[in-house]
């Protein structure tokens, strides 16, 4: 109860002070329509020259790529912690943050909170519906709770990744440019997994699995009957990746001694 | 001179400091690579060619293309963009050297480090998994070498562009990311240009993005020989000095703006 109290107050005090400098929100919205406009006109392009990509169309790709965008988005909205080890461990923000009363994780997620990137699931909602027109797909009474299940699975999967990346910062020195590269593997899970070999399937799968916030809960609203057991597996992975990240996290807490002295 | 090579030599001692960095740098652009030559193996199915590229060149020209952002990728822009932030700045400027220029060499010094860390054991294990077409004509390599420096300055150059706006819009994250987005889309990293209709490629010839990417990577797969390569050369060259005016120009402007907010 308490927590979510917090959360509350700490997303008031944000829409406050984003509405404060507006054309600052204004150019964040569109610096993000521009990405994931970008990302369109790849697969746009590569479909002007070839018309099945092993066996999934064109406007499939466009799906997954709309649904790719729903987790995506909740998960930039709230983990936005890529550059945790710079701004917190080298310059001993954390401090300040372990002498407060509530999770260490959880003070963090509120503080690097970016709401406006929620905008991305308006937009992946609105691919989706028109590749899906395209694609002539129904809906079952079911479906919009499903979808949303697996947004969050998706969601938590993204996190737990980043989650587990920055808690390594309290072992090793690693500065942050793994994750900038990270979001780019992350984008491969929009692809059909076929087109991989096994190495890169298997990663994507378990390993660093992006694949279960694209391409495998696409496949499910798609109809493709052969992912369906993937599909249905994304809540749960997504669940085995946040529980394996916090509980990584509270270890590297432990070890954590503070910077500079 | 130098006092600018010691900045090269100390910022790539700065990142020779983080270790597990290298390992990971390494591990995952072969990944990214690897992903990128599965989508495009997909993409050309059964087909011999697209545009004039063979799905080998094709294949060649995305590892290329992505070994070589290590060497001309930077984050200098956002460096600036902090500095200006936090105030630094205005003590950088009463140093006996040029800032922009500094900031130029420490990118130079991270490219540096980049391209003996993560592109060459990159590239060799990337060959050895996969089939490049590698040349191994070395006027192919010299040329891909002075293509690839004016990459690097290209791209440093946009990013002190990009960097400087700070001083005139506080805040511009989104303006930052917008760039990098812009950029790995026209300057031909994901995509090469002759890929694009034909509108958006005259469009492009306009603009200084494709010197970025797209030149080095054609020039590496033998796509440009002859007239055409010296021609692209050239015009990277030609974007390296018009590039120099906008750049100098909201130079001093920005020093005139510094002052009002010193105080």
């Amino acid at each position: 109860m308490f927590y979510l109290k917090m959360f509350f107050q700490y997303v008031a005090q944000y829409i406050k002070v984003r509405l404060q400098y507006r054309t600052d929100l204004l150019v964040e919205f569109l610096s993000d329509l521009l990405f994931q406009g970008v990302n369109l006109v790849f697969i746009l392009i590569v479909f002007g020259h070839t018309k099945l990509l092993s066996g999934w169309s064109q406007y499939e790709i466009i799906f997954i790529y709309g649904f790719f965008l729903v987790p995506f988005a909740i998960f930039s909205s709230f983990f936005n912690i890529w550059d945790f080890n710079d701004r917190y461990i080298v310059k001993g923000e954390m401090d300040r943050i372990l002498t407060r009363p509530i999770h260490s994780l959880f003070q963090i997620i509120l503080e690097r909170i970016e709401l406006e990137s929620l905008l991305g699931v308006v937009t992946g909602i609105a691919v989706m519906l028109y590749s899906g027109g395209k694609l002539g797909i129904g809906l079952h009474w079911y479906d919009p709770f499903l979808f949303i299940l697996f947004a969050i699975g998706g969601a938590l999967v993204y996190g737990g990744i980043f989650i587990i990346m920055a808690a390594i910062g309290f072992w090793s020195d690693a500065k942050t440019s793994i994750m900038p590269m990270m979001y780019n593997i992350g984008n491969y899970g929009r692809y059909p997994v076929n087109i991989y070999n096994t190495v890169i399937r298997f990663v994507l799968t378990w390993i660093l699995p992006f694949a279960f916030v694209g391409v495998y809960p696409a496949s499910y609203f798609l109809g493709k009957e052969e992912w369906y057991g993937y599909a249905f597996m994304t809540p749960v992975i997504g669940i085995l990746f946040i529980t394996l990240s916090v509980f990584l996290w509270n270890k590297g807490v432990k070890r954590y001694r503070g910077a500079g002295n | 001179m130098g006092k600018y090579l010691e900045m090269i030599r100390i910022r790539f001692l700065m990142m020779l400091a983080y270790r597990t960095n290298y390992y990971s740098g390494i591990l995952i652009y072969s990944i990214n690579i690897g992903a990128y030559y599965f989508l495009w193996q997909a993409i050309y199915g059964g087909k011999q060619d697209i545009e004039g590229l063979s799905v080998l060149q094709m294949t060649t020209y995305i590892a290329v293309a992505w070994m070589a952002r290590a060497f001309y990728f930077n984050n200098i822009d956002r460096e600036i963009a902090q500095e200006i932030k936090e105030g630094k700045v205005a003590v950088e400027l009463i140093r006996p050297y040029s800032y922009l220029g500094m900031k130029t060499m420490q990118g130079l010094g991270e490219g540096i480090f980049r391209l003996l860390f993560f592109s060459i054991p990159g590239m060799v294990i990337v060959s050895l998994i996969f089939r490049l077409h590698v040349a191994f004509d070395p006027s192919v390599w010299s040329w891909f070498g002075i293509s690839i420096v004016l990459s690097f300055i290209i791209n440093t150059q946009i990013n002190l562009l990009t960097g400087m706006t700070t001083f005139f819009l506080f805040n511009n994250d989104g303006l930052i990311r917008a760039k990098r987005v812009v950029i790995d889309l026209f300057s031909g990293l994901l995509l090469p240009i002759s890929f694009f209709p034909m509108w958006a490629q005259t469009v492009m010839k306009y603009l200084p993005f494709q010197g970025i990417s797209y030149v080095p990577s054609m020039i590496f797969t033998e796509g440009f020989k002859g007239n055409e390569m010296i021609q692209a050369i050239l015009l990277q060259l030609a974007w390296t000095v018009i590039l120099l005016i906008p750049i100098g120009v909201l130079w001093k402007l920005a020093k005139k703006q510094m002052i009002i907010q010193g105080g």
